[in-house]
């Protein structure tokens, strides 16, 4: 287990898939070079056949990414920053997401689709948006967030094996985070989340970066008498609600953090899933923190005073304890 | 079940045209057209219904000059590629009605069939949307080496797309064994081409370098004879083709249409276009060459005809697909 970036180790989960199955290809914009870093390296090893630098037409991309898979291919195809996913829409959400069931199940498409996601460094609204609700919606795209180098990497490996569509983001401000990662092939099971820290009275569900967050505020709140449950859901959809909601049922109280704005987020639907299934074992209720419904500002102040930062998380806690 | 569709036609690609096969393919289809007409107009058909009587030749020409293990990709007026590529009429109505045998288990629909064991990689209810799938299954065939052709089939509406110009680009700059068909039927709905499309279609492949031709839709064999070339051209490695076909739609953008639509188009011009009818124009030149007689001819349109009515009967009383498979299908479980 040695020490890598979250880019990194994404980057080696995609490896590790290239080197299994000589059907996986990757596509990109400047897929040799890599922009976010994701793909680096990755021509040296596998060559120019299998590491496609594109042409800026993402949305023929993602559909050649369909019939590559529908005609025997695992296309792995990197869109760089998730707001240019927009582009994409018909193909992603009526092609990507629809054949498989339109067909009555005749066809596997095991497509990746990999983006860096959410509000970094002031790169303003047309590339800072969280939009994996609007994934969520399609039904037929699984979508995964890791949030440590060690997930990046098991669960790029595990997207690429699934036999389905899969959106993959990458915190933008995450990537340059670094963690213990197991070295060689292995797998983060999709739709499986992970118990980041263990707690008594309240459950925090945390997206992507905001598992930092959680830990963080978990940590302050453990000096202040304080137990907090941390769970990183990892994969949004399907999402693992069981987890979830065992917790729930212990502490009786939760708060979930994302990324997203606020209406008909992932937030409000683990909330929603909580009070029909587990109203019984509430005893608060429950609270969400989330980016607002605004476009993400450019101005550094601005972009922080959107963020779900350890302030507004203390507060969403001790409000679900109050 | 009625018959799996046509037979496994691998050893008619790249040879000359089988009139006689592409006639009995052009009838299937007008047949097929014809009960979905009347099932229609009975209220028996739920949803969309575009038909293709008229472009018969367009969807014949093309497939008969494709192997059996080439992929299509199509769109909403899809019925006529479906069933040249080799699919079943009965599974085909089977899903127009909504039966747990239709081809997607009614889960698709007119605009949405698909089989993939004929190749026929979907129909699309978004105009333009097949256009960079065949592109993909292109690419797919040129990785792995197995000399397999792409076509999609799109109308003249789907060339304004921004994927088709993208497509192009990608599959030029690849060399991509690709065919692009666009069926230009006068109409991008109700407005006419020439009001919305400028220039030639044909013009739109010049920039990319990719070989274009025009060809009249309505004779068989001059489609054949484009695409055959054209996968030939694929196959060597020589890249993208588009052709397109000038043809003529005799029904409305959609059945039912007249109540919203009003008269958009003369009746002189549709009479004319039915003169110049695609099965008519075959049947006429094999009966010159000596290939048909007046008998065999009404021998084949009678079986014809004879397979579309028991495909529907099978279809019809084919049971209703349960409502619980509303649910099914969305993820695939198993690893490939
Ligand atoms: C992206 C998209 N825009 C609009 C429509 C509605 N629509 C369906 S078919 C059609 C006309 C298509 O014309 P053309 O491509 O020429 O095909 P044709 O119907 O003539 O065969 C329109 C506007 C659609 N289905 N998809
Ligand atoms: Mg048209």
């Amino acid at each position: 287990m040695g020490d890598s970036y979250l880019v990194t180790a994404m980057r080696d989960g995609l490896a590790e898939a290239m080197r299994e199955d000589p059907a996986v290809v990757l596509f990109g914009e400047d897929a040799d070079r890599s922009v976010m870093g994701s793909t680096r390296g990755l021509i040296d090893e596998f060559g120019p056949d299998r590491v496609r630098n594109i042409p800026l037409s993402e949305a023929t991309i993602v559909g050649c990414g369909v019939g590559a898979a529908a005609a025997g291919l695992r296309p792995v195809i990197d869109l760089m920053v998730s707001s240019f996913f927009y582009i994409t829409m018909d193909q992603l959400a009526n092609q990507a997401a629809k054949l498989r069931y339109m067909s009555g199940g005749q066809v596997q498409l095991p497509v990746v689709y990999f983006a860096a996601t959410g509000g970094a460094g002031s790169a303003a609204a047309q590339h800072s948006e969280s939009p994996h609700p609007t994934f969520i919606q399609q039904a037929g795209l699984k979508v995964v967030m890791p949030s440590t180098p060690s997930d990046a990497k098991g669960l790029m490996l595990a997207a690429v094996r699934d036999p389905n569509p899969v959106v993959y983001l990458q915190e933008a401000s995450l990537g340059g985070t670094r963690g213990p990662v197991p070295e060689g092939p292995f797998e983060v099971p999709l739709g499986k989340a992970t118990v980041r820290r263990e707690g008594a009275d309240v459950t925090v569900v945390a997206v992507g970066r905001t598992v930092r967050v959680a830990l963080a505020v978990a940590e302050e709140l453990h000096g202040e008498g304080v137990s907090v449950e941390v769970i990183d859901p990892r994969t949004l959809h399907p999402w693992d609600a069981d987890t979830v909601m065992e917790s729930v049922a212990r502490t009786g109280r939760l708060v979930v953090l994302d990324t997203a704005r606020q209406s008909c987020g992932f937030a409000a639907e683990v909330i929603a899933t909580a009070c029909t299934e587990a109203f019984g074992s509430l005893t608060a209720a429950p609270v969400r923190v989330t980016a607002p419904d605004v476009p993400m500002p450019f101005a550094p102040q601005l972009e922080r005073h959107l963020a779900v930062d350890e302030h507004k998380v203390k507060a969403a806690v001790l409000r679900s304890l109050a | 079940m009625v018959s799996r569709g046509m037979a496994d036609r691998a050893a008619g690609a790249g040879t000359e045209l089988d009139h006689l096969e592409a006639l009995r393919v052009m009838i299937r289809i007008r047949e097929f057209e014809e009960m979905c007409r009347r099932l229609f107009a009975r209220g028996r058909l739920p949803g969309f219904v575009h038909l293709y009587i008229g472009q018969e030749a367009v969807a014949a020409g093309a497939c008969l000059a494709l192997r059996a293990d080439d992929q299509i990709t199509s769109n909403h007026r899809g019925h006529g590629h479906v069933i040249a590529k080799g699919g079943d009429p009965a599974r085909m109505f089977a899903e127009l009605l909504g039966k747990a045998d239709g081809y997607c288990g009614g889960k698709g629909g007119s605009m949405h069939i698909v089989d993939f064991p004929s190749g026929m990689l979907g129909t699309n209810g978004i105009v333009g949307g097949g256009i960079p799938i065949a592109t993909g299954a292109a690419f797919a065939n040129q990785h792995l080496g197995n000399s397999r052709v792409a076509l999609s089939f799109f109308g003249d509406g789907a060339t304004n797309q921004g994927v088709f110009f993208e497509s192009l680009n990608l599959a030029a700059l690849w060399k991509l064994p690709v065919i692009f068909l666009a069926e230009n039927n006068q109409y991008t709905e109700w407005t006419r081409t020439e009001d919305l499309t400028v220039g030639e279609i044909t013009q739109r492949a010049a920039p990319f370098g990719v070989p274009a031709r025009q060809v009249d839709g309505n004779d068989v064999t001059a489609v054949h004879e484009a695409v055959r070339e054209a996968a030939g051209r694929a196959r060597s490695g020589d890249g993208p083709s588009l052709i397109e076909c000038v043809t003529y739609r005799w029904h409305g953008h959609n059945e039912g249409e007249e109540a919203f639509a009003g008269r958009y188009r003369p009746q002189s011009e549709i009479e004319e276009w039915k003169a110049r009818d695609p099965i008519a124009a075959l049947e006429s030149r094999l009966l010159d060459d000596g290939v048909a007689n007046a008998a065999s001819l009404d021998a084949i349109h009678a079986s014809e005809r004879g397979l579309i009515e028991a495909a529907y009967e099978w279809a019809s009383a084919a049971p209703a697909a349960p409502v619980e498979d509303a649910l099914t299908d969305v993820f695939s479980p198993a690893r490939p």
